[in-house]
């Protein structure tokens, strides 16, 4: 309820989507075992900022529903309206019942069953239609939100595609999700079902009213006593067991966090002889968790019991102050009964009620992230008239650019570089240094804060960001492959490429062999965590896809840390022959390629600190100097 | 579930507790309806009037309805009542009571013995149906014919006014016989229900007659039977709150003895138990799976227990109500549960896709998210669109459809409960005008069954519970239950002191659990103290696993590793670990303080050991450069800090210990190669007197190690200096190349 906001590691979303489905299933809206909604849906959830305007919003989006909406809403209190009446008409059976079992005994008449059988089937009619109604209501209601929730998502996954890379500076992937799962769902939910319930309840409570005071004004005066004072009790226990339920889900937090950590850095402990000393830190967390946890539980159990004892006072008062009208012939048997069917059915629309501005404000605060998620800036437009080149060089040019992540602070200062077209550039730097801003600046992820970069001359921000990508290829050391076949995934270069030219960028990233060694080749799919296949075998795989492309400029990441020998030596080859008369720029590791290079641009902290080729570097004993000494020490003391 | 049963032995007398605090609860639950029916019954109905024997009758009367008596029934009546009249000893109070006393004398009756007045019950019920007809009679002509025809003489043909009881007194013996006996007949086709229904009219009669105050009677039993009512519903409260007492208790309980068992049973796993698991696993068993099964067992106290007790008490009590019409109520169960069946058969299997389909569309999102520079590179996003697209309809499409389907049950449900009613007051109102049962028995009966009907809700509710935390259950067990592999030696011995840290592997094979193939094979060398020891191979090669047999994360499976030249297995672990300085793949920190992370290693160490230790492992310059110093935040896992930041803090922990071995597991990964030589220097000056093992990828960090051990599949493919191993060792040889260049090795 109240980490909607954290990411939730993948797992934990999934049993939480999981309980919620079943509690869908085993939680009748309206009645069942626990069908008053329990009683943590009466805490307190999230706030949004602004509620009126999330709701406007909400609506303006329900838009082209409206009218079903509407419809909806006929229904609903068309089905409670109906089975409302229904007891009070039933009532007039027992009543005639009633009334011919004391003409019988007295001798003077008989049961008019013709009468009794007639209330009944229009009864029944009255249910049946009820029924219908509100199954009708359900269904409309159903694909209404279904519709919006499909909306919702595919709105947000077309956001995905347009918001620029600056926007996960500062947010993570799992908000993200979390915002197309859990808040997309919650906003369902309510459409689904709290919706209807808002309107059934209203109209329940509502139209119980007026059939109790059609009965007996007395009755109903005894009957709405009884509310304020279930009120009372249910804000005292509310009140109360906030405070432990707060104080249970803090330390069952604890626990949790604990046993997270100490179960990751099992080895740590072990190592360390710290079992113990893990125990007994264990059991004080989980001690203090039990106290509040049993606390909560029974505050929250009380609830239950005590609106039942309530609802009790008040059947016992109407079967007390019933009989004594009915003694007095100033209502009827069936009135009685019928009473205390509405008494009965009084307390839990109006305790839904009473949790419906819950559900809310809930729901305001899932769609206001979703609104605001929607409502993000986009990448800037594209120029209007964009440049087409026909036949790329591969020239690049960086002229005076000025670049920051924060435009307050600005990590890139009036560098300048002119790169002729098939020449290498190496990046070097150390860890964190930030040698992938390059890329991002080249593939216009970001736009440069001054200056500009150009391609065979032009500006790179006046040809279309597709035409401009198109000249480029990447092989990123974070090989990203997705779930499909690998033949698709060398394929995502070119999507009109044959199978043929598949196989062919294949051989030439050296990787043909090794699929055909898989179970099925190049239909083989890649399964969810990509870890049917090595990483380095991933990488000779974004290698293909990258001379499927056919780019003139290349970007090269070097980095194959975890890569083994034979597959490292494959990889060397293959990026060898990519880079063979295109411009390329590679985020170096290898020696070989920051010599071969035609410049070299030194990063650090984020900073272009040299440029220059290998010998000028070592020559200046700058911090390439220092950087190339540390990393090849001793070597001369072979 | 079973398997879990016995950690709920401390908490057996709460759950007996409970189970009869339930039973209480249930009765009086069930007992209300039931005063309820007595409410419409006695206090409306027989205005109040429960007993056939009145408490007083005119003396006219009781002659009256004497005739109609056999000779023992008579002496029976006489014995139970006196007679008063004005000269009476009790007169001034009984004339209050019966003003009529004041113009006629009448019986008051004696007993108030229950027994007695139980065998006097049908006496008067008779006398008193039998006179009510003849008034009748009397009254009114017209229906004098259908009851003289049971009187065996025809009643119009008396003239009007005529006194029927002194005629039947006149009446000779035998035709007196002849009518009683026919008079009994009629009677006993009445049944006994209908009988005492107007035995009771004419009871209330009477006492008008006496001119007793009936309103207040009838006024007075209801609210009687009313605050019996309240009582009730304050028991069942009493109880209920009890109830919940004691399963929140013995929920929490047993949650916390669970919670507390299952970690401390992973705590005491070696790596080998954690691996069979694995981590995630074993965190979900000890904090989801647990609390699953706190919530279980407090709505089993609660409910699942509760739901039975009702459900039987309940038709105990319908059948009691009306035996005839439990067939409405069974028919009511099944069809519910029909109900309840189909729908979830229906969608329980879509329930299951629908999860697929969700992991599904995160899946996208998530692939989308992450390659999203790949993405836009080259231009993909309609294609990506189009993917979450798919995802997104399958996933709205089986939504939508199980939604449909469960949107049936509740309107459904409601109907067959409002047909249910229906039902019972078209049945029951025959029943009533045969006067098998009265009308407030047909109203308790609608409520029986309404609460019968939830009973079978809530235990179809169970099956939906049962099986989820069953699994948990058994997942909890598997932890449990589970042997730890590496245990202490029974008679464990000491190290030797002076204390020679030299390590020997002879002939170490070692396979994990359950796996075919040998992780490693046939693994020997020794590291001398005092010396650096590397290993060196390709991911899988197995140089991680072979020093993590060192401090008996896993134990060998063939061969042995001595330390000091005493088998590691027969030292007790902590002795072992005690020695071994261990600097983790994953530097892995505990949220806290840099300090407190420090000082895991040793508690006592001093402020001293603590800097040293940050020099050594090059931490110093970026802890102090930090505004709380020792005293700033470390988040959980460290993730507050860069990995390199983390991977020396994780060595300078692991030297706070100032251990004779030093174990570093791949620990220079993500320090760059300055911090890295740097780092190196600082160990050789300052540990030179502990033996060093540690595994890498990177020649440069282990180029000048005493010996080098190179490994492939598991098998040591090399062994010796750098320059050894560079003239004759092809693995070593090909993993150098690849880092640096030719000329640089040669």
């Amino acid at each position: 309820m109240n980490n909607k906001n954290a990411t939730p590691p993948t797992g934990n979303m999934m049993n939480s989507k999981n309980s919620n489905n079943l509690q869908r299933i085993s939680q009748p809206p309206r009645t069942g075992p626990m069908g008053h909604g329990g009683p943590m849906a009466m805490m307190k959830g999230e706030k949004p900022r602004d509620f009126k305007g999330t709701m406007a919003k909400l609506i303006n989006y329900l838009g082209a529903y409206k009218l079903a909406i509407l419809v909806v809403m006929i229904f609903a209190i068309a089905s409670t309206v109906f089975s409302i009446i229904g007891p009070k008409i039933l009532g007039r059976a027992t009543t005639k019942l009633f009334e011919g079992v004391m003409a019988q005994i007295s001798g003077n008449g008989s049961i008019d069953f013709t009468y009794i059988g007639q209330v009944i089937i229009f009864v029944l009619g009255l249910y049946l239609l009820s029924t219908l109604f509100g199954y009708i209501q359900g269904w409309v209601m159903s694909g209404i939100s279904m519709n919006i929730t499909y909306r919702f998502r595919k709105d947000i996954s077309q956001k995905i595609n347009r918001i620029p890379l600056k926007y996960f500076d500062g947010t993570n992937h799992g908000e993200v999700i979390s915002r197309v799962t859990n808040d997309v769902d919650t906003v369902s939910q309510t459409l689904n079902q709290s919706l209807s319930q808002a309107i059934t309840s209203l109209t329940t409570v509502l139209g119980v009213l007026v059939m109790m005071l059609s009965i007996s004004w007395q009755m109903t005066l005894v009957a709405l006593v009884i509310l304020p004072l279930s009120f009372l009790i249910i804000g005292l226990i509310i009140k109360k067991s906030q405070v432990y339920y707060k104080q249970q889900q803090d330390f069952l937090g604890h626990v949790n966090g604990l046993v997270e950590e100490l179960y990751s850095s099992h080895t740590v402990v072990k190592a360390f002889n710290g079992e113990e000393k893990s125990n007994e830190q264990f059991n004080s967390f989980n001690d203090t968790l039990t106290d509040s946890a049993w606390k909560s539980q029974f505050l929250s159990g009380l609830m239950f019991p005590i609106m039942n004892f309530v609802g009790n006072l008040g059947y016992v008062a109407i079967c007390i102050l019933g009989g004594f009208l009915a003694t007095r012939n100033l209502i009827t048997i069936g009135d009685i009964q019928a009473f205390i069917q509405y008494v009965r059915s009084f307390t839990q629309p109006i305790t839904q009620i009473a949790n419906i501005s819950n559900i809310f404000q809930q729901t305001a605060a899932a769609a206001e992230r979703v609104f605001e998620f929607l409502a993000e800036g986009e990448e800037s437009p594209e120029t209007a008239n964009p440049v087409k080149l026909l036949d790329v060089e591969g020239q690049v040019d960086f002229r005076d650019v000025q670049f920051g992540y924060d435009p307050e602070k600005i990590i890139i200062n009036d560098f300048c570089a002119s790169v002729k077209p098939g020449q290498r550039i190496a990046i070097v730097g150390p860890t964190g240094a930030g040698k992938t801003t390059m890329v991002k600046l080249l593939m216009r992820y970001y736009d440069v804060n001054k200056g500009a970069i150009l391609v065979d001359g032009h500006d790179i921000r006046d040809f279309t960001r597709a035409d401009l990508r198109k000249m480029f290829a990447m092989v990123l050391q974070d090989a990203w492959l997705y779930n499909a076949s690998i033949m698709e995934n060398i394929r995502y270069g070119r999507a009109d490429a044959s199978d043929e030219e598949v196989i062919q960028a294949a051989k030439a990233a050296h990787v043909d062999h090794f699929i055909r060694t898989l179970p099925e080749g190049y239909n083989m799919v890649l399964n969810e965590e990509t870890s049917n296949v090595s990483q380095g075998q991933m990488q000779l795989i974004t290698i293909a896809r990258a001379i499927l492309a056919d780019p003139r400029i290349l970007i090269l990441d070097e980095a194959t840390s975890s890569v083994d020998t034979h597959t490292e030596v494959l990889i060397q080859k293959a990026m060898g022959s990519l880079m063979k008369g295109r411009t390329s720029f590679i985020i170096a590791h290898r020696l070989s390629t920051i010599r071969d290079a035609d410049m070299i641009l030194v990063m650090n902290k984020g900073d272009i600190v040299e440029q220059g080729s290998h010998d000028e570097l070592l020559a200046r004993k700058g911090f390439y100097a220092d950087l190339y000494n540390s990393q090849f020490e001793n070597i001369e003391l072979i | 579930m079973l398997r879990l049963i016995k950690y709920l032995k401390p908490y057996l007398l709460l759950v007996l507790i409970a189970i009869g605090l339930l039973f209480v609860q249930a009765n009086s639950d069930l007992a209300l309806p039931d005063y309820m029916s007595r409410i419409v019954n006695n206090g409306i109905q027989q205005s109040g009037i429960t007993a056939v024997v009145p408490s007083a009758i005119r003396q006219r009367e009781l002659d009256k309805l004497a005739i109609f008596l056999t000779a023992e029934e008579k002496s029976l009546v006489q014995a139970d009542y006196y007679l008063v009249d004005k000269g009476s000893i009790g007169y001034p109070i009984h004339v209050t009571q019966y003003p009529v006393l004041s113009s006629e004398p009448i019986y008051i009756l004696k007993t108030m013995d229950k027994s007695e007045i139980d065998r006097l019950s049908p006496v008067m019920t008779k006398g008193l149906v039998l006179l009510s007809f003849i008034q009748q009679a009397m009254a009114d002509p017209s229906k004098a014919a259908a009851i003289g025809q049971g009187l065996g003489f025809d009643l119009t043909k008396l003239p009007p006014g005529t006194d029927l009881f002194s005629l039947i007194k006149k009446l000779p013996e035998a035709q007196l016989i002849a009518m009683s006996s026919s008079i009994n007949e009629k009677f006993n086709a009445l049944g006994s229900n209908l009988a005492e229904q107007m035995a009771t009219s004419a009871v209330k009669a009477e006492y008008i007659a006496l001119g007793m105050d009936t309103t207040a009677l009838q006024t007075n039993y209801i609210i009687n039977t009313g605050i019996s009512m309240l009582l009730l519903t304050l028991l069942s409260v009493m109880c209920t709150i009890a109830v919940s007492l004691l399963s929140s208790r013995t929920a929490a309980g047993l949650a916390r003895d669970l919670r507390r068992n299952v970690f401390h049973k992973v705590q005491s796993f070696s790596n080998a138990e954690f691996d069979k698991f694995s981590t995630a696993s074993l965190i979900t068993r000890s904090t989801n799976d647990v609390t699953q099964i706190q919530m279980v067992v407090m709505i089993m106290m609660r409910m699942i227990i509760y739901a039975p007790i009702i459900g039987v008490g309940g038709v105990i009590r319908a059948i009691g109500k009306s035996s005839s019409m439990w067939w409405l109520i069974a028919l009511a169960v099944i069809v519910v549960l029909g109900l309840i069946l189909i729908v979830f058969s229906i969608s329980l299997p879509k329930f299951k896709s629908i999860q697929k389909l969700i992991d599904r569309l995160n899946l996208v999102t998530r692939e989308n998210l992450s390659g999203m520079m790949v993405i836009r590179a080259f231009n993909k996003q309609p294609f990506e669109e189009q993917r979450f697209d798919k995802a997104n309809q399958d996933l709205t499409q089986t939504s939508l459809f199980v939604n449909r389907i469960m949107v049936v049950m509740m309107p459904v449900m409601m109907f067959i409960m409002n047909v249910l009613s229906v039902a019972i007051i078209w049945v029951g109102s025959h029943q009533v005008a045969e006067a098998t049962i009265q009308v407030g028995d047909m109203m308790a009966f609608m409520q029986y069954a309404m609460q019968i009907l939830f009973a079978f809700l809530m235990m179809s509710f169970m099956f939906i519970l049962l099986p989820r935390a069953s699994v948990s259950a058994d997942r909890i067990a598997d932890v449990l239950e589970t042997n730890q592999e590496i245990l202490d030696p029974r008679i464990p011995k000491e190290f030797y002191i002076p204390f020679d840290a030299t390590i020997e592997f002879r002939d170490v094979c070692f396979r994990y659990p359950d796996a075919e193939e040998y992780m490693l094979q046939d693994i020997s060398f020794t590291a001398k103290q005092g010396e650096t020891t590397a290993f060196i191979g390709t991911t899988g090669s197995g140089k991680s696993t072979i020093v993590s047999l060192i401090p008996r994360f896993y134990d060998v499976t063939e061969g042995s590793i001595l330390i000091d030249g005493t088998d590691i297995r027969e030292v007790t672990q902590r002795d072992l670990r005690e020695k071994i300085g261990y600097v983790p793949q994953k530097s892995n920190l505990f949220s806290g303080t840099i300090e407190s992370n420090l000082l895991y290693a040793d508690e006592n160490a001093s402020k001293e050991a603590l800097k040293d230790a940050t020099e050594i492992a090059q931490a110093s310059e970026f802890i102090f450069s930090k505004q709380e110093g020792l005293q700033a935040a470390i988040a959980q896992g460290g993730m507050n800090v860069s990995g390199g930041q983390r991977q020396r803090l994780a060595i300078a922990r692991a030297l706070v210990k100032k251990a004779p071995i030093y174990i570093f597991d791949d620990s220079f990964s993500a320090l760059d190669f300055k911090t890295d030589s740097a780092l190196r220097k600082a160990i050789n000056e300052h540990l030179g007197s502990s033996t060093l093992l540690i595994v890498t990828q990177r020649i440069a960090t282990i180029k000048n190690s005493e010996q080098i051990i190179v490994l492939d599949e598991g098998k040591i493919v090399g062994k010796g200096t750098h320059t050894q191993l560079m003239k004759d060792c092809e693995v070593y040889r090909g993993i150098a190349l690849s880092q640096l260049s030719q000329e640089e090795l040669a």
